[in-house]
């Protein structure tokens, strides 16, 4: 772990060169992301918040290879992104863990699907079980654990494969309020013994002040970032930070742009219909 | 500690009951060890007790007590229908009671050539369900993940699923060189559908986000394919196993028309050209709890692939 730590200095360096994406074709052709480009620093924990519909989750897409932009490019250490691959490690807001195999054996299957034996998969899926402190559940399948815990399993899956960069699409969206300020922690605590680059989607501004260096803010149509906020809260962050006066007004300018491109978005579908 | 053991056996069916008495029984021999026999006696007679009433309390058995109820009602309700001659728009004057299929069924059971039919029957099965289970899985698979296949298969599953086996007679003798493979082929058309349409059914249902999940751990398509779609499908396959297990059974009897010698279905056949009527209540019987015993073998070979799912909250 320890030369993961070094590594992630010069690993996961994310470079959005002129990225637009369009779904469909002639009148019915829905632009989802208006021409972008975003450097991402090596390490960087970069959150992209914005309405629903913003095309940030587009975004992400094209970095998890997923989605293959209409124009430009995405490179990762300087290299073209083509498809899905190991080297980006992808949550998603949805349980994704494969319910027909144990929580050990879904943490292995990144290093499994690398060629790894049997012995060292499960040596590797064991230390992050314990990272995430779920050692005692690795007999268990994915339906008998809580959403929290499944979500936790799921970044561990994630971060088995020592990524450059953890993707995460809104991963906390679907918990209540209590389990999501705990996972917060959790990731911010992982991610420091990590240090990877993580580009993480969300639509909760506490969320992304508490946990990003950088906030990206997207405009809802067409969707593009429309402003690029530094978080200069101390680290590590505790929950009582929310209540500071640096939290409070970067919280405040958030908004101020989230709200103007809500309305914007809102009024756009009143006149459609 | 050998008392412990086969207490926990005969306790084995229910997992949690077995581990509330785990302790329990390891404790007993030593505490009381002087009088051994005695305590045994005692604590397996209140284990028995409130095993018993546990048992009678407990929902399965309601449903089995409910079910052979039920089966008792139906078969008293024949027998004086048949006692009575009932006839009311439907008649009931030649057919034979329960008790003459009864002992129809204790003759043959004395026969060895009624296990003949049994045994050749269930060798036709065998083969059939073997060969749709293979093909239809492979073809269901196909379907589910190519457009390709899809295209080129379906067309031919609405048209030729929905033709009776019977209807398939005439056409089965020409077609095949003997006898037994027509027979074969009928039974094995029986079971391939519902195997193919569950397959493609569970291929259908696999959630996106579990292979776009995959895909970002390292996996190829073949992979995605074996990490992935099989296990998400294995679920509706084995729906499709059990139905198809069924239908099967069902085709068989329409194949059996052609046969002039052996299986069940011909046992009952020519047991109504014979005019032998309590033969042919025999013959029916004994199809239907082939079938039901069949379809639950299947249900519990692919239990333990399906454990994960009775494990969801």
């Amino acid at each position: 772990m320890q030369k993961h730590h070094q590594d992630s200095k010069t690993r996961g360096h994310v470079c959005i060169d002129s990225v637009g994406v369009s779904f469909g074709q002639g009148s019915d052709r829905n632009i989802a992301v208006h021409e972008t480009s975003l450097d991402i620093k090596p390490g960087e924990f970069v959150c992209m918040l914005g309405p629903s519909g913003c095309g940030k989750s587009t975004l992400l897409n094209c970095v998890a290879g997923y989605v293959k932009p209409t124009m430009g490019k995405v490179l990762l250490d300087d290299k073209a992104i083509s498809g899905p691959g190991p080297d980006r490690g992808m949550v998603f807001q949805q349980y994704s863990l494969l319910p027909w195999k144990t929580v050990l054996e879904n943490i292995a299957i990144g290093p499994r699907l690398a060629g790894h034996s049997a012995a060292e998969c499960h040596s590797i899926a064991r230390t992050f079980l314990a990272m995430i402190g779920l050692s005692k559940m690795e007999k268990r399948y994915p339906g008998e654990l809580s959403g929290g815990m499944q979500q936790r399993v799921g970044i561990a899956r994630a971060l088995a494969n020592y990524p450059s960069v953890l993707l995460m699409d809104e991963p906390f969206g679907a918990l209540d309020a209590q389990t999501r300020l705990m996972m917060q922690e959790s990731l911010l605590e992982i991610w420091s013994e990590f240090g990877t680059t993580v580009l993480f989607v969300t639509h909760d501004v506490d969320e992304a002040i508490f946990l990003a260096d950088r906030i990206l803010i997207m405009s809802a149509s067409p969707g593009t970032v429309i402003a690029d906020l530094k978080v200069d809260l101390e680290r590590p962050r505790r929950s009582e930070m929310a209540t500071a006066e640096l939290f409070i007004s970067l919280k405040r300018n958030c908004l101020k742009y989230i709200r103007a491109e809500s309305m914007k978005a809102f009024e756009q579908r009143e006149c459609e219909e | 500690m050998s008392y412990a053991l086969a207490n926990n056996k005969s306790a084995g069916k229910s997992k949690d009951r077995s581990k509330e008495q785990a302790p329990e029984s390891i404790q007993a021999p030593t505490n009381r060890a002087p009088v051994l026999s005695d305590s045994i006696m005692v604590s397996n007679n209140e284990r028995m007790a409130s095993r018993l009433s546990a048992f009678v309390k407990s929902k399965q058995t309601h449903g089995i007590a409910v079910g052979t109820l039920s089966l008792c009602a139906g078969i008293l309700l024949w027998h004086l229908a048949t006692l009575y001659n009932f006839n009311f728009f439907i008649n009931f004057e030649n057919i034979p009671s329960p008790l003459k299929v009864a002992d129809a069924f204790i003759d043959h059971l004395a026969k060895p050539v009624f296990y003949t039919h049994i045994f050749v029957s269930i060798r036709r099965i065998l083969i059939a369900y073997g060969m749709a289970v293979l093909l239809g899985v492979l073809i269901g698979l196909a379907v589910g993940r190519s457009r390709l296949a899809r295209a080129a298969v379906l067309p031919y599953i609405e048209v030729v699923r929905p033709i009776p086996a019977v209807a398939w007679i005439p056409l089965a003798i020409l077609m095949w060189p003997t006898e037994e493979s027509s027979i074969i082929y009928i039974t094995f058309l029986g079971a391939l559908f519902p195997i193919i349409l569950n397959t493609i059914h569970g291929v259908e249902q696999t959630p996106e986000v579990m292979i776009r999940a995959a895909l970002s751990l390292g996996a190829n398509k073949l992979q995605v394919f074996w990490h992935v779609v099989l296990p998400a499908a294995l679920p509706s396959i084995a729906t499709g196993l059990a139905i198809g297990m069924g239908v099967s059974w069902f085709s068989l009897l329409a194949g059996e028309i052609i046969s002039g010698q052996y299986g069940i279905g011909y046992f009952t056949w020519d047991a109504y050209s014979l005019i032998n009527y309590p033969d042919i209540v025999v013959g029916m019987l004994v199809i239907g709890g082939l079938g039901t015993l069949s379809t639950y073998l299947i249900k519990v070979i692919t239990r333990p692939a399906l454990r994960w799912k009775e494990l969801q909250r």
